[in-house]
C-alpha cells in the first residue's frame, strides 16, 4: 500500500480534533453553556476555565465545543444539499451537452453564481426569519451551482470515451449511463470539491452568525462568539482569539484534507509524485 | 566520422530499467532509423540525447557530439544546443503548436531565442523556412493560426520550426503516425529532401518497418531497452539475423489463414444514406451552412462476410459508423439489419442485440471501476431479461478470445493493450451477434499483438459465422482480413469490389493514390534469407 500523503494526515487530524469536540459536546461539556455566572465573568484562561469565561461568565471551552457542533452540522448539511441538488443537474446537463436543457441548467447556475452567498442568505432570512435551518438552506443553494459545474466538467470529458459509446451500443440510456458509468468516475472530483465547499460552508456559517442571521441565542456559535467579543476586544482578547482560531484551524484542516485527497485520488497526480 | 556517437547508454527511472547498453553512431547527412514496439525505449533514447528525461531518471554512458559529451553539459549549455544543433519533431501535430500564436511567430521564436536574428529578420527567415517545407506565402501567410491548418500542414510548421536554425541533427519521433497515408507520403518526401539538400542527419523513430525501409540508411531494432540488431537498412532487412527482428517482420506481413464463410443472405443493408451537420452561421439571419458528412452511401454486407471500409480522416467514415451503430440519426436513406426494423437512435433494444462494436483505443474502451465480468456482461442489457447463466457465458466468451475464466474477476488496469482488445472482442461476442463493427480495432496495437488479434478475428469469424465491417485507414490490415473492400472519400464510396481485385487493379484514381502512398518494404528484401539461422 502507498503511504497516505502528509497533507492528508495533517488535515484529517486537525479536522478530527474539532469533529471529536463536537461529538463529545453532545454528551458532556466542562460547564453548562446556558448557565450564567456573573461573578466569574471575563476571566482570562485559568486552571478551572481553560479558555476563560465570557461577559456572562459562561465557559468559553464549552461554548467552542458546542459551537463546533453547529458549524459542522450546518456545513455538512449544506454541502450535502449542494451535492444532492447540484450533481444530478450537472450530470443531466452533460448528458444533453449542447442541447437546450444544458443551456437552461448552466445559465440558471450562472444566475445563482452571480449572487454572493451572503446576499442570498440575507434574502432568505429576511423572508423566513433568522435560524440555523435557514442558514443551511442559504449555504446549500450557494453550493448547488458549484457541484453542478464540477459534475458537468468531469462528465463532459468522460462522454467522449469509447466505453460510453459501448454502453450506448448496449442500449443504455443517458440517465443510466450517467448513473452507472459517469458518476463513479467523477466521484473523486466531487469528494475533493466537497471538502473545499465544507470549509467554505463553515466560513459562511460563521459569517451569517456574525451578522446575526445564523444560530440564535442561547445556542452558541463561533460566528456569534466573535460578534459578541468585538466590543470587549481591548480587555478580553481571548474571547475573540479563541473562536477565531477554531474557525481558522478547522478550515485549514479541511483545506489540507482536500489537497491531500486530490493528490491521492487523482491517478495522474499520483504518478507524478 | 560520426555526428553523434552514443556509447553504452543505460537509463533507469525510479529504479526501473528502461535502456541497457544502447550504442549507435549517426553519420552526417544520413538517416538513422530506430524501430521497435511500444515500450521498447525508442522515445526515451531520443529524450536522453536531448536531456529531457523525467524526474527520477539515472543515466550512464556517453553521447558524443563533435567529441563533446552531451551528458556532461549543464542545463544552460543544453538549452543552447536544443533547437540550435538538435531539432525535434513530435508525433501529434495537433498539440505541438501553441494555438494562440501565429505560425510565423512560432517559427521565428526559435531564431530569436537563440539570438540568431532580430524579430524582423527572424520573420523573413521563418517565411523562407515555411516556403521550404511547402507552405507557400500566398496561401499560408505568417499570420495564420494553427487551427486554420490541417494536420499535415501543422506537421510542416513543426518541421519548419525544427529546421529554422539548420540543426545538424533532426530527431523525428513517429512524425507521420498521426497522419493520413497520403499526407504521410508527402511528409516523408519532405524529410527525405531536407536530409539530402540541407545535409542534416535524421534520427527517425518509428514502429513502422515500411517507413524505415523507404527512408533510413541505417536501422537499429530495439526490444525492451536494448538494441538487438543494427546495420545498413537493406542488409539488415534481408538478413534478419535476430529472432526478434524476424518475429517483427513476420508479424507485420502477417495474413491470417481465412476460410471464406460468406453466404448470399444480406446481413446489413445501407441504402442512400445521407447525413449533414449545421455549421456555425455566417450571418445573423441567413441560413446556417451545412457540411455533408455522408452523401448517399449504399452497400450491403452478407452473412459471414468481412467487408472493409477504407478512407482518410474526414471522409465521413466515423459518421457512417455511428449511423450504422444506431447512435446517430440520418436525414435520408435507411439502414436495416437482417431486413428488420430500420436502425436508428430510437430503435428498440432487442433489435440492437444482433450487432456489436470494438473500438480503437484499448485504454478508453472500459470503465476502469468495473470488474471484467461486469464489463463483458454489459450487452446483456439488450436482452429482455438478464440471463441466468450470465457468469458462465462471460467465462465462455473470455475463453473464446484466449483469456481464462478467473480473468473475469480482475480489473481492466491489470491487462495489456492486446489483452484489453481481447476483452473488447469478448464483450462484443457475448450476445452472439451476427455483425461486429471493428472501428480501427487493431490500429493502436503493436505489430505482433496485431497479428494475434487478426488471427483471433479470423478464427472467431469461422466458428461463430460472424459478419465484420472492418473500418480502417491501414490498407495492409484491410487487405489481410477482408473479402470485399470499399474506399470512401468526401462522404461517398468511390470504389468497391473484392479486396484482391481492388488492390491488384484499382479503378478509381483516389484508390490508386492511396495504394501508391502506402509505404512498403521492397518485396525483394523480404525473400527468405538463404543462410538464415535455424531456430
Amino acid at each position: 500500500m502507498r503511504r497516505a500523503p502528509l497533507t492528508l494526515l495533517a488535515g484529517a487530524a486537525l479536522t478530527g480534533v474539532f469533529a471529536l469536540a463536537a461529538l463529545v459536546s453532545l454528551l458532556w461539556t466542562p460547564f453548562d453553556v446556558t448557565a450564567m455566572n456573573i461573578g466569574a465573568r471575563l476571566q482570562a484562561p485559568n486552571a478551572q476555565h481553560w479558555f476563560g469565561t465570557d461577559h456572562f461568565g459562561r465557559d468559553v471551552l464549552s461554548m467552542i465545543m458546542v459551537g463546533a457542533r453547529i458549524s459542522i452540522a450546518v456545513a455538512v448539511v449544506a454541502v450535502g444539499m449542494g451535492m444532492v441538488l447540484g450533481v444530478p443537474l450537472g450530470l443531466l446537463a452533460a448528458a444533453n451537452r449542447g442541447g437546450l436543457l444544458d443551456e437552461v441548467i448552466m445559465r440558471g447556475n450562472d444566475l445563482i453564481f452571480a449572487f454572493p452567498a451572503l446576499v442570498i442568505a440575507i434574502l432568505i432570512t429576511a423572508v423566513f426569519g433568522p435560524s440555523a435551518v435557514n442558514a443551511i438552506i442559504a449555504i446549500g443553494i450557494f453550493n448547488t451551482p458549484v457541484f453542478a459545474r464540477v459534475a458537468r466538467g468531469g462528465a463532459l470529458s468522460l462522454w467522449t470515451l469509447d466505453y460510453i459509446r459501448a454502453a450506448e451500443v448496449s442500449g443504455k440510456g443517458k440517465l443510466r449511463i450517467s448513473a452507472e458509468h459517469i458518476l463513479p468516475n467523477i466521484a473523486n472530483l466531487l469528494i475533493v470539491q466537497g471538502t473545499i465547499q465544507f470549509s467554505l460552508g463553515i466560513l459562511a456559517e460563521a459569517a451569517l452568525s456574525y451578522v446575526g442571521l445564523g444560530a440564535q441565542p442561547p445556542m452558541p456559535s463561533w460566528g456569534r462568539m466573535l460578534a459578541e467579543a468585538q466590543t470587549m476586544i481591548s480587555f478580553a482578547p481571548h474571547l475573540a482569539i479563541l473562536p477565531g482560531l477554531a474557525i481558522v484551524l478547522t478550515v485549514l484542516g479541511l483545506n489540507l484534507m482536500g489537497d491531500g485527497l486530490r493528490d491521492s485520488l487523482d491517478p495522474k497526480l499520483r504518478r507524478a509524485r | 566520422m560520426s555526428l553523434i556517437r552514443v556509447e553504452n547508454l543505460s537509463l533507469d527511472i525510479h529504479g526501473t530499467p528502461i535502456l541497457r547498453d544502447v550504442s549507435f553512431d549517426i553519420a552526417p547527412g544520413r538517416v538513422f532509423g530506430l524501430v521497435g514496439e511500444s515500450g521498447s525505449g525508442k522515445s526515451m533514447t531520443s529524450l536522453a540525447l536531448m536531456k529531457l528525461l523525467p524526474d527520477g531518471a539515472t543515466r550512464a554512458g556517453r553521447a558524443l557530439m563533435d567529441g563533446r559529451d552531451l551528458f556532461g553539459l549543464d542545463e544552460g549549455a543544453m538549452c543552447g544546443l536544443r533547437g540550435n544543433e538538435i531539432g525535434m519533431i513530435f508525433q501529434e501535430p495537433m498539440t505541438a503548436l501553441n494555438p494562440v500564436r501565429t505560425i510565423g511567430d512560432q517559427v521565428a521564436e526559435t531564431l530569436v531565442i537563440h539570438g540568431a536574428a532580430r524579430r524582423a529578420e527572424a520573420l523573413e527567415i521563418a517565411r523562407a523556412k515555411l516556403d521550404r517545407v511547402g507552405l507557400d506565402g500566398a496561401r499560408f501567410p505568417l499570420d495564420r493560426y494553427p487551427h486554420e491548418l490541417s494536420g499535415g500542414q501543422r506537421q510542416r510548421v513543426c518541421i519548419a520550426m525544427a529546421i529554422a536554425l539548420r540543426p545538424r541533427l533532426l530527431i523525428a519521433d513517429e512524425p507521420t503516425t498521426a497522419l493520413d497515408v497520403t499526407t504521410q507520403a508527402q511528409i516523408l518526401d519532405l524529410l527525405r529532401g531536407l536530409v539530402a539538400e540541407e545535409g542534416m542527419s535524421l534520427l527517425l523513430i518509428t514502429h513502422d518497418l515500411a517507413v524505415v525501409a523507404g527512408l533510413a540508411d541505417h536501422v537499429a531494432v530495439m526490444q525492451s531497452g536494448r538494441i538487438v540488431e543494427q546495420g545498413p537498412t537493406e542488409a539488415l532487412f534481408r538478413r534478419r539475423a535476430h529472432p526478434y527482428t524476424r518475429a517483427l517482420f513476420a508479424a507485420s506481413a502477417h495474413r491470417p489463414a481465412r476460410v471464406p464463410t460468406a453466404r448470399p443472405d444480406t446481413l446489413l443493408e445501407v441504402a442512400g444514406l445521407r447525413r449533414s451537420y449545421a455549421l456555425p452561421r455566417r450571418t445573423l439571419f441567413g441560413p446556417a451552412p451545412r457540411m455533408e458528412a455522408v452523401r448517399g452511401v449504399s452497400f450491403a454486407l452478407h452473412k459471414g462476410e468481412s467487408l472493409g471500409l477504407v478512407g482518410e480522416s474526414g471522409c465521413g467514415k466515423s459518421t457512417l459508423t455511428r449511423a450504422i451503430l444506431g447512435l446517430e440519426a440520418v436525414q435520408a436513406g435507411h439502414i436495416r439489419l437482417q431486413g428488420q426494423t430500420p436502425i436508428s437512435p430510437k430503435m428498440p433494444k432487442p433489435a440492437r442485440a444482433a450487432m456489436q462494436v470494438v473500438f480503437q483505443d484499448p485504454y478508453g474502451s472500459f470503465n476502469p471501476r468495473w470488474p471484467v465480468a461486469r464489463l463483458v456482461a454489459e450487452p446483456f442489457h439488450l436482452l429482455p431479461e438478464w440471463p441466468k447463466d450470465a457468469r458462465a457465458r462471460v467465462e465462455q466468451a473470455l475463453c473464446d478470445v484466449g483469456l481464462t475464466a478467473p480473468d473475469a474477476d480482475k480489473y481492466i488496469h491489470e491487462f495489456s493493450g492486446g489483452q484489453r482488445q481481447r476483452i473488447a472482442i469478448a464483450r462484443a461476442l457475448i450476445n452472439r451477434p451476427d455483425l461486429i463493427v471493428l472501428d480501427e480495432a487493431v490500429s493502436a496495437l503493436d505489430v505482433r499483438v496485431r497479428a494475434q488479434i487478426l488471427d483471433l478475428l479470423a478464427r472467431l469469424q469461422e466458428s461463430h459465422g460472424l459478419g465484420y465491417l472492418f473500418i480502417s485507414h491501414d490498407l495492409h490490415v484491410v487487405r489481410a482480413i477482408t473479402d470485399r473492400v470499399m474506399v470512401m472519400r468526401a462522404g461517398e464510396i468511390v470504389e468497391h469490389g473484392p479486396t484482391e481485385a481492388v488492390f491488384a487493379d484499382p479503378a478509381h484514381p483516389y484508390t490508386r493514390e492511396l495504394i501508391a502512398a502506402t509505404p512498403v518494404i521492397p518485396p525483394a528484401w523480404m525473400e527468405e534469407p538463404r543462410n538464415a539461422p535455424v531456430v
